[in-house]
């Protein structure tokens, strides 16, 4: 008794019983993802130190996502996709997702979930800080560097201190203008960019059951803005059902004891919230849209592991039917799965794609492109003084690419409102 | 390990993330290749907008035009030092550059990891807002073993949080030295 969640995880893959907050164990780690930026270094590591002709300590357990920087003409860009492939091909790793191919997928965090490698109970590491987002089915997913990577690859298991957990809990029925983005921004609001750090933070209570598991990866998603080590949503029917329409691999499921031990607690009721967004250049730097409705904005941008899944774009489909944008407006799929459910999903008797394009957004290919500003023919990047609203995850200076600009992290409804009118705009006056 | 790490401050304010210290144009060069290594070094803090580089005046370079070296020995920071994305290039940048040494107020969890497993720089935390009383240029000498920061400048010494449970890992030099003094792994 007395452990959360991520503490029972935990004590599972260190073969415990119990672990405690603040102890630094071994885990035998389940899934090992890496993607183009950090794939090449930490291959080059594993070499170094278990050499030249080393084998991986499991090939079914090396998930490689390239993502990052995809289509740009880059020659050092490509050159990481060839060290990717060339690795995948001596290890014999079978989930490598190659770029010009039919296995090419996008957004690794996405796409872990929609290949079902998320299981409940097991334990992730990526060398991504938003490996995080896979919490969102009661698993632990964290982000690592380079050489703890190698480290795994090479030995299976990584030492990390036992979080101490903050619950969040978010009583009430969702409204229609409210989303998984705006409860995230709204605890970063309240916690700051170092409030979990070196904590899990769990999320919990009827709003946070009622949502689908693309908005509850939305939440787990951006754990890491606050610091936090990992965000955890325990697995129930929608996250089982989930799971078992994507792979038939055994998973555990484990929910925290009534009487864990919390480091803090935090209870919100959704009715007592409203659209928000983080102002430059913080993702704690909350205002309600209200607050500063009528900012003038150059650029928005609905994409990224945060804020590219289906459901991101269903909402942004909501507002923008039947409207034209007035600046220019980047729908970024996460990846080719959601790339070919914009053309066949529909809302209100017409395709995703056939709003977006009659709205004059454009669409481009999937991957991680301007979320993190990325070569300089990055798709979106920003410029100059852009004014950015978007749904990613980050607004720390030059994030987007230009040190100069501005971005709004918001919601998908917001940045869609907002493209219409130009201005930063509550998603409610278009509700 | 070096015991006693000497030379220049350089101060920076609080949640300086990962693309303010090596943008995420520049991941794409080789962490291997010693002719690609180097920018790594030029590009170094160079996502930090100028006015907040170098306090507390500001306007410092911390990397001079043209040069893949720092004159600067130690970094001096707030809180949340670190924090944004996974990017081990981050702390690999800051050796390059010739950083030994990072006193923060607190770090965000990977970068803090990256600079101990990968032996890239020491990172130490204070109590105290070391980054309100050090100026950028002031001489520092750490004394790593009894954990104290004593600035040449003003004469005044402060004392470091110790590294605890890391500092094993940091002597041996990161986690793959750790790991085999500790028989974790086979010998190289």
């Amino acid at each position: 008794m007395q452990q959360t969640i991520t503490q029972k995880i935990l004590s599972k893959a260190a073969n415990r019983k119990f672990v405690n907050a603040g102890e630094s164990i071994w885990l035998n780690v389940d899934i090992l993802l890496t993607h183009d930026v950090c794939g090449p270094p930490t291959f080059d590591i594993f070499k170094q130190e278990f050499g030249p002709d080393a084998k991986v300590w499991d090939p079914k357990k090396v998930v490689v996502l390239p993502d990052h920087y995809i289509f740009t003409a880059n020659e050092h860009a490509h050159r990481n996709i060839d060290l990717l492939r060339q690795f995948a091909k001596e290890q014999q790793l079978e989930h490598y997702y190659d770029v010009g191919t039919e296995r090419y997928k996008g957004v690794c965090h996405v796409a872990l979930a929609e290949e079902g490698f998320n299981l409940p109970g097991t334990v992730l590491f990526g060398t991504d800080s938003h490996t995080c987002t896979s919490g969102a089915f009661g698993m632990f997913g964290t982000g690592i560097g380079n050489t703890d990577a190698a480290f795994i690859l090479g030995t299976g298991k990584l030492w990390e201190k036992v979080p101490e957990s903050i619950l969040f809990t978010f009583d009430g029925e969702m409204p229609a203008y409210l989303t998984a983005k705006d409860l995230i921004l709204h605890i970063l609001g309240d916690i700051t960019t170092d409030g979990a750090t070196y904590r899990a933070m769990e999320f919990a209570g009827e709003a946070i059951f009622s949502l689908p598991m693309e908005e509850r990866m939305t939440l787990t998603n951006m754990a890491i803005e606050a610091g936090g080590m990992n965000g955890i949503i325990a697995a129930d029917k929608i996250a089982e059902d989930y799971v078992k329409a994507r792979s038939n691999k055994p998973y555990e499921l484990f929910q925290s004891d009534s009487d864990a031990q919390y480091h803090s607690k935090y209870h919100y009721n959704v009715r007592d919230l409203e659209p928000v967004v983080a102002q430059p250049h913080s993702p704690d730097n909350r205002a309600t849209v209200r607050s500063v409705q009528g900012t003038k904005i150059t650029k928005s941008y609905i994409g990224s592991c945060t804020g590219g899944k289906l459901t991101d774009f269903v909402m942004a489909a909501r507002i923008l039917k039947g409207q034209r944008v007035s600046v220019t407006t980047n729908i970024v799929p996460a990846t080719v799965k959601v790339a070919r459910d914009l053309e066949t999903e529909l809302y209100d008797g017409q395709t995703l794609k056939r709003i977006f394009e009659d709205a004059g957004c454009s669409i481009a290919l999937p991957s991680c492109a301007a979320c993190l500003g990325g070569p300089a023919d990055t798709v979106g990047r920003s410029v100059d003084n852009d004014v950015v609203v978007s749904t990613t995850n980050r607004n720390f200076p030059g994030r987007m690419g230009s040190k100069h600009a501005g971005v709004y992290l918001a919601s998908p409804l917001t940045a869609a409102a907002s493209a219409i009118t130009g201005k930063l705009t509550d998603p409610r006056d278009f509700l | 390990m070096e015991t006693i790490i000497q030379g220049k401050a350089y101060v920076l304010g609080k949640n300086i993330d990962t693309d303010q210290i090596i943008p995420a144009e520049h991941l794409v060069y080789s962490l291997s290749d010693p002719e690609e290594v180097v920018l790594y070094g030029k590009y170094a803090l160079s996502g930090v907008p100028p006015e907040q580089g170098g306090l507390p005046e500001g306007n410092v370079l911390f990397i001079d035009e043209g040069s893949c070296h720092s004159n600067f020995t130690i970094i001096i920071a707030g809180p949340n030092f670190g924090c944004g994305s996974s990017r081990e290039h981050a702390p690999f940048a800051l050796k390059v550059a010739g950083v030994k040494a990072i006193v923060a107020e607190s770090y965000a969890r990977i970068f803090y990891r990256n600079c101990v497993d990968g032996g890239f720089a020491i990172p130490y935390e204070t109590a105290e807002q070391l980054n309100q009383v050090i100026k950028t240029g002031d001489e520092l000498k750490i004394d790593v073993e009894s954990n104290t920061i004593e600035n040449l400048t003003s004469k005044i010494t402060y004392k470091l949080n110790p590294l605890g449970d890391v500092f094993k890992i940091v002597e041996a030099g990161g986690i793959f030295a750790y790991a085999r003094q500790e028989n974790l792994m086979p010998q190289a």
